[in-house]
C-alpha cells in the first residue's frame, strides 16, 4: 500500500460496508422471492403428515393449548409464550376425524420426533409418523417401516377415566409376540431401545394433552363446523 | 485454450480439492451417505465458489489488502444464505437430509481458498473455468465416497435397488465410521496410483535416453 | 435421564454425538493437530475455550435477530461477530495474560472459521437451549473435541514407530483410525436410553 494511512481507511471501510450492502441487498431479494414458495412446501409437508395420522381428514385447523389450558385457533391465541401446538383434522363436512399431535423424546442416537393421531370418538392412537430421527439403519430405524410395529396405532387404546383427567391405562411397551392388551406396544426385537423410546414418548405426551383436549373438545368441533358453514356460504 | 482447459481440469484430477489438497473434509465425510446428497451438496458447493469467485474477481481491485478475508467471508456467507434459500424452496426432505452443513459451506476452507489464491489475482473468465473445476472436483469426490457408501451401506444406487434380494446391507458404510473407512480406502487408491506414475515416470525417461 | 437436563446436554454433545467422530464438525484440526500429544491438548484447551465464547455471542446475537425478525442474517452475522469477539478475547489475553496466550494464541485464529464453531452455533439456535443450557452444550462439545484429539495423537505418536507400507502413511491410515475411533463411539449410543 502506497496511500497515506487515513486514506487507507477510508477505502478498507468503503469496501466493508460495500460488501455488507451487496451482500444484503442480495440475502434480501432472494428471502423475498423463495418466501412463498417455502412456506407452501412446509405447509404441504406438515399437512401430508396430518392427513397420514388421522384418516379421513381434509382440511386442518392448528391450535395452541395456552399455559391456562384454553385451545385457541393459531393466530387468535394472545398472551406472552407460545403454548403447545395441535393440529386438528376435520372431514369435508367439517366434522372433526381427529387431531394431530408431535411428541419427542430420546431414542437410541438422538432425539426422535414424532406425530401422532388421537381420534376423541374412538378414543384411541390412529397412526404415528416419525418426523426425524437419527437410529441406525437397519435397527433402530424400523420404528419407520416394520409394518407389525405400525399396526400397534391402528387403534391404540387411549381411553381417559370417567372424571377425564387421566388415562385409564399408561401406554407400555412389551416384548414382540406378547401383546395381549390394546394399550400395550408390541415391541420390535433388535430396536428394543427405540419402540421403547416411541412408547415413553407417546405415554408423556397423552398423559398431558389428552385430559387438556377433553376440556377443549366442543370449542375445537364448533371451529370445524363453523369454517365449514362458512365455505358452503361462499359456495353459495 | 490450452491453458483455459488445463485451469478447468486440474481442479479434477492434479489438484482435487478433496483427494490431493485434503480440504473441505468435514461436508464430504458427512453428507457422502447417499449419492443424491452427495449430489446435492455437490452442486451447492460448486454453486458458492462460482458465485463468491465471479464477485471476488470483479471486486477484488477494490478491496484494499487488509480487510480482503473479512470482505471474502461477507461475499461467502451471502451465496451460502441465498443457497439455503433455494434448497428451502426446491425440496424440504432434501433441505433435512442434509441439514446444517448447507450452511455450514460457508466455513469450507475450499471456498475461502480458491478466492485468496485464485480469484482475487486473476480476470473474471479464469476465475470462472477455475471455479467451475474446483466445484466438479468437489462434486466427483463426493460422488466416489456417495456411491461406494449408498452401495454397500443400502444396496442401492439412487435409490435404485442393485444388489438382489439376497444381498445383506452393511449398515455401517451409511453411518459414521464408514465415512472415514472409505474416505481412507479412496485416498489409498490415490495414493498407490500415484506412487506408481512417479515409479514408472525414470524408467520410461531412461528407456528415451536410449 | 430428561433429554434438557444439563448433564445429558454435556454428555450427548462429548460422548454421544461426538462433534468430531459422529457429526463430522472439524475434521481438519482432528487430522492436522493430532500429529504430536502436547499440542492436541493445547489445541484441545483452545477450542473449548473458544467453543464457551462462541456460544455465549451467538446466544446473545440470536436474541437480537429473532427480536427484530431479521433471522436471515443469521449466517452472516454468527461469522462476523463470533471471529471478531474471539479476536477481542485474543487481544485481551496478550495484554493481560501473556502466559495463557504463549500457550494457546496461536491456536485461536485457526480456530476461529472452524466448522466446529460455527455448528454448534447453529445447533444450539435450532435446538432451542437457554443459555445455561448453551453452555452445557459448548462444555460438552469442547470435552468431546479434546478428547477425540488427544485419543487420536496418543494413538498416532505410538504408529510413527509401527512398521507400515509407504504408502498408506499420513492422512489414509489417520482417516481408517478415526473411522475404527468412531465405531468404538457408537458403544456410547443409548446412553440416554
Amino acid at each position: 500500500m502506497t496511500e497515506q494511512p487515513r486514506g487507507t481507511s477510508i477505502r478498507m471501510i468503503r469496501a466493508l460496508s460495500g460488501a455488507a450492502v451487496l451482500s444484503g441487498f442480495l440475502i434480501v431479494f432472494v428471502y423475498q422471492a423463495t418466501l412463498p414458495r417455502i412456506a407452501e412446501n412446509r405447509r404441504r409437508a406438515l399437512e401430508q403428515a396430518i392427513f397420514q395420522v388421522v384418516p379421513g381428514a381434509q382440511h386442518r385447523i392448528t391450535f395452541v393449548i395456552g399455559p391456562d389450558g384454553q385451545a385457541q385457533p393459531e393466530g387468535q391465541a394472545k398472551g406472552e409464550g407460545l403454548g403447545i401446538m395441535v393440529y386438528a383434522g376435520y372431514d369435508g363436512d367439517g366434522k372433526l376425524a381427529g387431531i394431530a399431535i408431535e411428541a419427542a423424546g430420546q431414542g437410541y442416537q438422538d432425539v426422535i420426533r414424532i406425530l401422532y393421531g388421537y381420534s376423541p370418538q374412538k378414543e384411541c392412537v390412529t397412526g404415528m409418523i416419525v418426523l426425524d430421527s437419527r437410529e441406525t439403519p437397519g435397527l433402530g430405524d424400523k420404528i419407520e417401516t416394520d409394518e407389525r410395529f405400525l399396526k400397534n396405532f391402528e387403534c391404540l387404546d387411549v381411553r381417559l377415566n370417567q372424571q377425564q383427567t387421566a388415562l385409564l391405562h399408561s401406554i407400555e411397551s412389551v416384548k414382540r409376540g406378547e401383546k395381549t392388551q390394546a394399550w400395550q406396544i408390541d415391541a420390535i426385537s433388535g430396536a428394543t431401545i427405540s419402540s421403547k423410546a416411541v412408547s415413553k414418548m407417546l405415554d408423556e405426551s397423552t398423559r398431558q394433552l389428552l385430559p387438556l383436549l377433553a376440556a377443549n373438545l366442543k370449542r375445537i368441533r364448533e371451529a370445524g363446523e363453523e369454517v365449514s358453514r362458512q365455505d358452503a356460504k361462499t359456495a353459495k | 485454450m490450452k491453458e483455459n482447459t488445463d485451469t478447468f481440469l486440474k481442479g479434477l484430477w492434479r489438484e482435487n480439492p478433496v483427494f490431493v489438497m485434503l480440504l473441505g473434509m468435514c461436508p464430504v465425510l458427512a453428507v457422502s451417505n447417499s449419492v443424491i446428497n452427495a449430489l446435492a451438496m455437490g452442486l451447492a458447493t460448486t454453486f458458492v465458489l462460482i458465485g463468491s469467485s465471479t464477485l471476488v474477481s470483479l471486486l477484488s481491485r477494490f478491496i484494499p489488502k487488509q480487510v480482503r478475508i473479512a470482505t471474502y467471508i461477507v461475499i461467502i456467507a451471502t451465496f451460502v444464505t441465498v443457497v439455503d434459500y433455494l434448497i428451502q424452496a426446491i425440496s424440504l426432505d432434501l433441505y433435512r437430509a442434509l441439514g446444517a452443513f448447507i450452511q455450514l459451506i460457508v466455513v469450507n476452507c475450499m471456498i475461502l481458498g480458491r478466492a485468496e489464491a485464485f480469484a482475487s489475482k486473476n480476470p473474471l473468465g479464469k476465475s470462472l473455468l477455475d471455479a467451475l473445476g474446483m466445484g466438479a472436483g468437489f462434486t466427483l469426490a463426493l460422488l466416489c465416497l456417495g456411491s461406494v457408501r449408498e452401495l454397500l451401506g443400502n444396496g442401492s444406487l439412487l435409490g435404485v435397488a442393485i444388489f438382489g434380494a439376497g444381498f445383506q446391507p452393511w449398515p455401517i458404510m451409511i453411518l459414521p465410521p464408514g465415512g472415514f473407512f472409505v474416505l481412507g480406502g479412496w485416498l489409498l487408491l490415490f495414493a498407490w496410483l500415484q506412487e506408481r506414475r512417479t515409479a514408472r515416470r525414470p524408467e520410461g525417461g531412461l528407456a528415451h535416453a536410449d | 435421564m430428561p433429554t434438557d437436563s444439563l448433564p445429558f446436554i454435556f454428555l450427548n454433545a462429548c460422548l454421544i454425538n461426538n462433534f468430531v467422530l459422529s457429526t463430522f464438525l472439524g475434521i481438519c484440526p482432528f487430522l492436522g493437530v493430532s500429529g504430536k500429544l502436547q499440542t492436541a491438548s493445547r489445541m484441545g484447551l483452545a477450542v473449548m475455550f473458544v467453543m464457551l465464547v462462541a456460544s455465549t455471542c451467538a446466544y446473545g446475537i440470536n436474541f437480537v435477530l429473532v427480536a427484530f425478525e431479521v433471522e436471515y442474517l443469521r449466517l452472516i452475522c454468527y461469522i462476523a461477530v463470533i471471529a471478531s469477539a474471539v479476536q477481542l478475547v485474543e487481544m485481551l489475553m496478550k495484554k493481560y495474560s501473556p502466559a495463557l496466550f504463549r500457550s494457546l494464541g496461536i491456536y485461536l485464529p485457526l480456530i476461529t472459521t472452524n466448522c466446529a464453531i460455527l455448528g454448534l452455533a447453529l445447533f444450539q439456535t435450532f435446538r432451542e437451549y437457554d443459555f445455561l443450557q448453551c453452555l452445557a452444550y459448548a462444555l460438552g462439545a469442547g470435552a468431546g473435541f479434546s478428547l477425540a484429539l488427544i485419543i487420536m495423537a496418543g494413538l498416532r505418536e505410538k504408529l510413527e514407530l509401527a512398521d507400515m507400507p509407504s504408502l498408506a502413511r499420513g492422512a489414509a491410515v489417520s482417516l481408517m483410525l478415526a473411522g475404527v475411533l468412531s465405531l468404538a463411539f457408537m458403544g456410547f449410543a443409548g446412553l440416554g436410553g
